[in-house]
Parts: C-alpha cells; sequence; structure tokens
C-alpha cells in the first residue's frame, strides 16, 4: 500500500472517518471559536443582546486582552505554570531514572503506581488533596502527633502549584521514562571508565541524551498547566487566578464568549510558541527522536 | 511488486450506507420528537434540590419516568442552554437568570390550566416583577444570602458586613462566595447603595473596599463555603442561607445571620426551556411539584423556604419559625432581589471582580 492511488476504496474507507471525526469535533468548534474572537455581541433597540453576535467585527477582544489587568493574569499563570513544570522535572527525573534502574520484574507496577492517578477523576484527587492538607486534614494531624502545627497549607500559591505539579507527574515521568530506558548504558560507563565523576557523567552525558524526554515532559506539564482553572479555584486563595479562569468566566458568569475566545485563541499562540520551542530543540538535538 | 490488497473491499454502496449510519449517530438524539410523547421527562437541576422520594412518588403517580442531571450554577445552566437546549424539559434557574432567558427567548409559556395547583403558591410569590402573571415559571424555593458563623468562634454576633469586608478582627478565617452579583452585591449593602447597582462610582468605591480587605479573606469559595465553616477552615462566610442550615444540623456551633445592612433575597423558579422534547410531561411535574405534601416533602429534606402556602403548613412549627429559613421580617424589608442589569452591566462588573481577584 505505498500509494493510495492504487487502493482508493481502501484509503477513504479507512481515510473518511476520522477525518469527519476532526472536521466535526475539532476544526469546525475551533474555527467557530476563532470567528467569535473577531466578533461582538450583536445590539438589538440599542439593547446588547443576550445570545446574538455580530460576526467579524474587528480586534475589540484582542485589544481588551491586551490590557494589563489580562497581560498580569496571563504572566502570573505563565510563572505559576513554570514553577510547577520546574519542579514536575526535578521530582519526576529520579522516578523515572528509579523505575528504568529497578529489576524488570518491578518495573511493570512501578509504571503502574505512576499512571494509577489517572484512572481516577482530576476532580476527586483535586479533593482528596484538600482533605489532606487543609488545617484540620490528615497531614497536621500526624504532624499534631509530634507536636508540630496546625499549618495553614491549603488556599495560597504554593497549594497551587504542589496541586498541579501532582496532578501532571505523569506527563512528566512517562517521557522521561521511554528515553532513559532506550539509554545506551554503555556511554554512562564509558564516560566512567575515562575519569568523569558521578556528576560530570550525569551533566554532561546522561541529561543531554535524555534531552529530548525532558523536552517533551515540559512541553507536556507546562500547556495543560497554563490553562488549568480547576486547581486554582480549588486549592487557591483570594489571589488564586489563572488566566483559565477568567477564560471559564467569560464563557459562563459573564456571557462574553467573544472576549473568552479571544482570550482562548491567545493562550494557544503561547502554546504554538512552546511547540515551536521544542522543534528547535529537536533540530539541536541532532537526530535524536523524542 | 505484489500489493497487499485486504479481503474487506466495501462497494460504494456500502460505503454509502456506513456515512449515512454515521451521520445519523451524530445527530443529537434528544432532539427527535416522538408523535406520542414518551413517559419520560429530563430534569436539570442543582444539587441535593429536590424532596428524597419526589421523584420516585412522581414516577408512581404518572408512570412517567424522571432523569435527573445537576448543574452547579446558574451559569452552568445558562451556557448549556444558550447554544440550544441539549434535551431538558425542567430546569430551575434563580429570579435574574429566569429574567434574561425570558428575554432572551429560551423559555416557553407554561398552560396554567394544567397546574392547577399554583393556587397553593403564597400569595407574596403569586406575581412576580421579573415574571409578570407568572407566565413562564412557578416559584420553587426562596431564601437570602448571609454570614454563617461558628459562634465559639466571634467575639460578637457578626450581624453587619463590616466583619467580613471592613475590618482586621477576623483576619485570614473570612470566605468569601465567588460570583460578582454577591461579592459586589455585600459590598454595596454594606456602604448603604442598592444590591443593582450599576453607578460606576459607587462600584468603584466597593472595589477600593474588596481589594483593601483582601488581605484578611482566605478564599472566594464558589459553593463550599459551608464545608470550609464546617471543617473550621474559615470562622465567618459569607453563603446561601439553606446550605448553612445543612451544616447546622450536625453542628450545634454553626448559625447563620442576614446583617442589617440587608442582603440579597433570591428565588429559584421552575421553568420549561424552549425545545423541550416533554412539555406536557414537564407541566404534569412542575403541577406535581407544587402538591402540598410533595411540597413539604422537599421543604423538608432540603430545609430551604419554600414557596408554597399549603405545604409550608403541613411543616412542624420547627421549620416555620426558624430564623434561618425566614429571616425576621425587619431585616427582610433591606433585602432586594437581584435584577438583570442588562449584558453591559455585567461585563462591567465581571471586570471588576477580576480586578479585585487579580490585584
Amino acid at each position: 500500500m505505498e500509494n493510495w492511488k492504487q487502493n482508493p476504496r481502501v484509503f477513504w474507507t479507512l481515510g473518511i472517518p476520522p477525518s469527519v471525526w476532526l472536521l466535526a469535533f475539532f476544526i469546525i468548534p475551533l474555527g467557530f471559536l476563532f470567528v467569535m474572537s473577531f466578533s461582538d455581541k450583536a445590539i438589538v433597540d440599542g439593547q446588547v443582546s443576550i445570545t446574538g453576535y455580530d460576526y467579524l467585527t474587528g480586534f475589540t477582544n484582542y485589544i481588551r486582552a491586551f490590557d494589563p489587568l489580562y497581560l498580569g493574569i496571563m504572566w502570573k499563570s505563565v510563572w505559576i505554570s513554570a514553577l510547577a513544570t520546574a519542579l514536575c522535572l526535578l521530582t519526576a527525573y529520579p522516578i523515572a531514572f528509579g523505575i528504568c534502574f529497578a529489576k524488570d520484574k518491578w518495573k511493570p507496577l512501578l509504571l503502574l503506581l505512576v499512571v494509577l492517578p489517572f484512572w481516577i477523576n482530576l476532580l476527586i484527587r483535586t479533593y482528596a488533596l484538600i482533605a489532606v492538607f487543609r488545617t484540620q486534614g490528615y497531614l497536621n494531624k500526624i504532624l499534631g502527633w509530634v507536636g508540630l502545627g496546625p499549618y495553614e497549607m491549603l488556599y495560597n500559591n504554593f497549594a497551587v502549584v504542589f496541586g498541579l505539579v501532582y496532578v501532571y507527574m505523569p506527563f512528566m515521568v512517562l517521557p522521561l521514562y521511554a528515553t532513559i530506558e532506550r539509554l545506551d548504558k554503555s556511554y554512562l560507563e564509558a564516560s566512567l571508565d575515562l575519569g568523569g565523576s558521578q556528576f560530570q557523567t550525569f551533566m554532561r552525558v546522561t541529561v543531554p541524551l535524555t534531552m529530548p524526554g525532558i523536552v517533551s515532559g515540559v512541553i507536556l506539564v507546562f500547556i495543560p498547566c497554563l490553562g488549568s482553572f480547576l486547581t486554582p479555584d480549588l486549592l487557591g486563595g483570594a489571589n488564586a487566578l489563572m488566566i483559565g479562569n477568567v477564560i471559564e468566566r467569560q464563557f459562563k458568569a459573564a456571557n462574553d464568549w467573544p472576549f473568552g475566545a479571544a482570550l482562548s485563541f491567545l493562550l494557544m499562540y503561547a502554546t504554538f510558541g512552546a511547540l515551536a520551542l521544542r522543534y528547535l530543540f529537536s533540530l539541536r538535538s541532532k537526530g535524536v527522536d523524542v | 511488486m505484489t500489493t497487499f490488497r485486504p479481503r474487506f473491499r466495501p462497494n460504494r454502496r456500502s460505503v454509502l450506507q456506513g456515512a449515512g449510519a454515521l451521520f445519523a449517530g451524530l445527530t443529537l438524539l434528544p432532539r427527535f420528537s416522538l408523535a406520542a410523547e414518551e413517559k419520560k421527562l429530563n430534569f436539570y437541576n442543582w444539587d441535593t434540590y429536590i424532596g428524597e422520594n419526589t421523584l420516585a412518588e412522581f414516577t408512581d403517580a404518572t408512570g412517567i419516568e424522571v432523569k435527573m442531571d445537576l448543574y452547579a450554577d446558574n451559569d452552568e445552566l445558562f451556557a448549556k442552554l444558550k447554544g440550544g437546549n441539549p434535551g431538558y424539559d425542567v430546569i430551575v434557574p434563580t429570579n435574574d437568570y429566569l429574567e434574561r432567558m425570558i428575554k432572551a427567548d429560551m423559555v416557553i409559556p407554561l398552560d396554567h390550566s394544567r397546574i392547577p395547583n399554583m393556587s397553593n403558591i403564597d400569595t407574596l410569590f403569586q406575581d412576580a416583577q421579573f415574571d409578570p402573571g407568572r407566565k413562564y415559571s412557578i416559584p420553587y424555593m426562596w431564601g437570602t444570602v448571609g454570614i454563617g458563623f461558628r459562634k465559639s468562634a466571634v467575639s460578637a454576633t457578626p450581624d453587619s458586613w463590616k466583619v467580613l469586608l471592613d475590618s482586621d478582627e477576623y483576619a485570614g478565617a473570612i470566605s468569601m462566595l465567588g460570583d460578582q452579583q454577591n461579592v459586589l452585591g455585600a459590598g454595596l449593602k454594606y456602604l448603604g447603595y442598592s444590591l443593582n447597582s450599576t453607578n460606576a462610582d459607587e462600584l468603584r468605591k466597593v472595589e477600593d473596599l474588596l481589594i483593601a480587605q483582601k488581605k484578611n479573606i482566605k478564599v472566594f469559595a464558589p459553593d463550599n463555603g459551608q464545608d470550609l465553616l464546617a471543617s473550621g477552615e474559615v470562622k465567618l462566610c459569607q453563603e446561601w442561607n439553606g446550605d448553612i442550615k445543612q451544616v447546622m444540623a450536625e453542628d450545634e456551633d454553626l448559625d447563620f445571620i442576614v446583617p442589617k445592612e440587608g442582603s440579597l433575597v433570591w428565588q429559584d423558579t421552575l421553568a420549561v426551556p424552549k425545545g423541550a422534547p416533554h412539555p406536557e410531561n414537564a407541566m404534569a411535574f412542575l403541577n406535581f411539584i407544587l402538591d402540598a405534601k410533595e411540597g413539604a416533602g422537599i421543604a423538608s429534606t432540603i430545609q430551604y423556604a419554600t414557596t408554597n402556602k399549603a405545604a409550608k403548613e403541613l411543616m412542624p412549627a420547627e421549620y416555620q419559625n426558624n430564623p434561618v429559613i425566614f429571616p425576621p421580617a425587619d431585616v427582610l424589608i433591606k433585602c432586594e432581589p437581584n435584577l438583570y442589569l442588562g449584558e453591559e452591566a455585567i461585563k462591567q462588573r465581571d471586570e471588576i471582580l477580576t480586578r479585585i481577584r487579580a490585584s
């Protein structure tokens, strides 16, 4: 089947369902939002309409999005997401390394433990965190036995970052595991044999060779962090407002879909930026595929 | 070179049939309406907002099966119905959202001849400013927003919005609701303005007040202030009276008060959204809800103030005289309902809330 022209029927039979799916559930809704982001609410009889729109009226929503108020919130979202991603990387790297160097019979079980939280709904996992960290929660109870606390651990930026790290950790561990697993261990031996210290070997051999996994993991964690709204909503304090919360409010409470769409697309352009960075990294990693 | 040819080789007809079946599957099924109304009803309601046995008793009485979906707030309800009714027959919007839906032509008029139990409604609620003549809705429950508090943790009864909005006494032990109506509404009432103000100066003062107070507010909790209060996370919370009533049943140390400056008084209604697949069943359901015995069953489960006079009379004195459910008249007179202020005002107020949260 080198050429689809030789087997057009097979091609169309296999190709149509996914194309229809992609068109109906991805491209058309996204196109609708794209048009919406350049639109405004219609004015009917001098009143702003509740459900009607004037389509393709201009850039007013984007101009509004560049108000310092919203740029500030976006900057804060980037900052919190970057911090959460860095902490994810720092924790996930040793975990992935540990799994790779574990005995073969333990590997499936260890990987299962990493993936297991995925089987539980995000909302429930976040509520579980609340039960653990609240002032009269399990962690403070345990600390109380040794005479510490109680500490206020929830409803601040720390809680938001921790929640994001906890939720997105598997996205970091899995790509790291995949690249470390494929790492040719003889390179490490060679480096050590030739007089490199453990630290030098790690920094100059292991990290560069696993860079594709690091980049994939960073992107897989950073992007969903940037758009998250549930975690700041449930774990954050009075200040916890990420751009995802503002977008959610535009589609619900504020009933301002055009502005929400514009903010969503700005977030998407930021995502494209991150993917472009990934591409640059993959060029630099000299053919080592991610 | 031989080419791999799979044995599955569909002809044009079977591909077309398959595509047809696929498109049929993509169409939303609830929109197909059958000639004779099937014995089903799709009820879109708030969580824990119906009597324990109400739905089962309705099915027993009429043979109509009720499928209930839940939403967390009016915005979710509105957003879901805005793009077209996904198949719901009865919804429970709050007064200002009902007003918005009437203006946006999203609900259908009720057939009053099929709801004889409307005579059970308290005369106070027989008519409504937001729905003249009750053309589109029947009243369900009403209530207030006020301050829930832990009696042993406060120095005096917090009978003013001051303790939440303009005082350091309970720094870090306060939760507020998360929506602009309630956050700005409390500030407006505290400063002596109308809850529904769209005056830029008045709103600016509220914004400054809240930004200054924010360091003392632990969290803006959209729908779980009562849990924060019950678990000791906060000492004071701005909450709906019924939510506090529910946790008060488990903890003697909790109480609720409507601040003396006045607050929000709200009314939830039952309405039938446009495009409802089973409008006849919906009318039967509304009538059933207004039955005195059923109304009492609902009120005793959810512990909100019923708008059903006949049902209230069936309730024990403990409910009828409860100040949390039915606040004293001298406070109630200072309370106001939310009005639908128009899209521009909502946008203005939403941006103020964003500024407060982001400051």
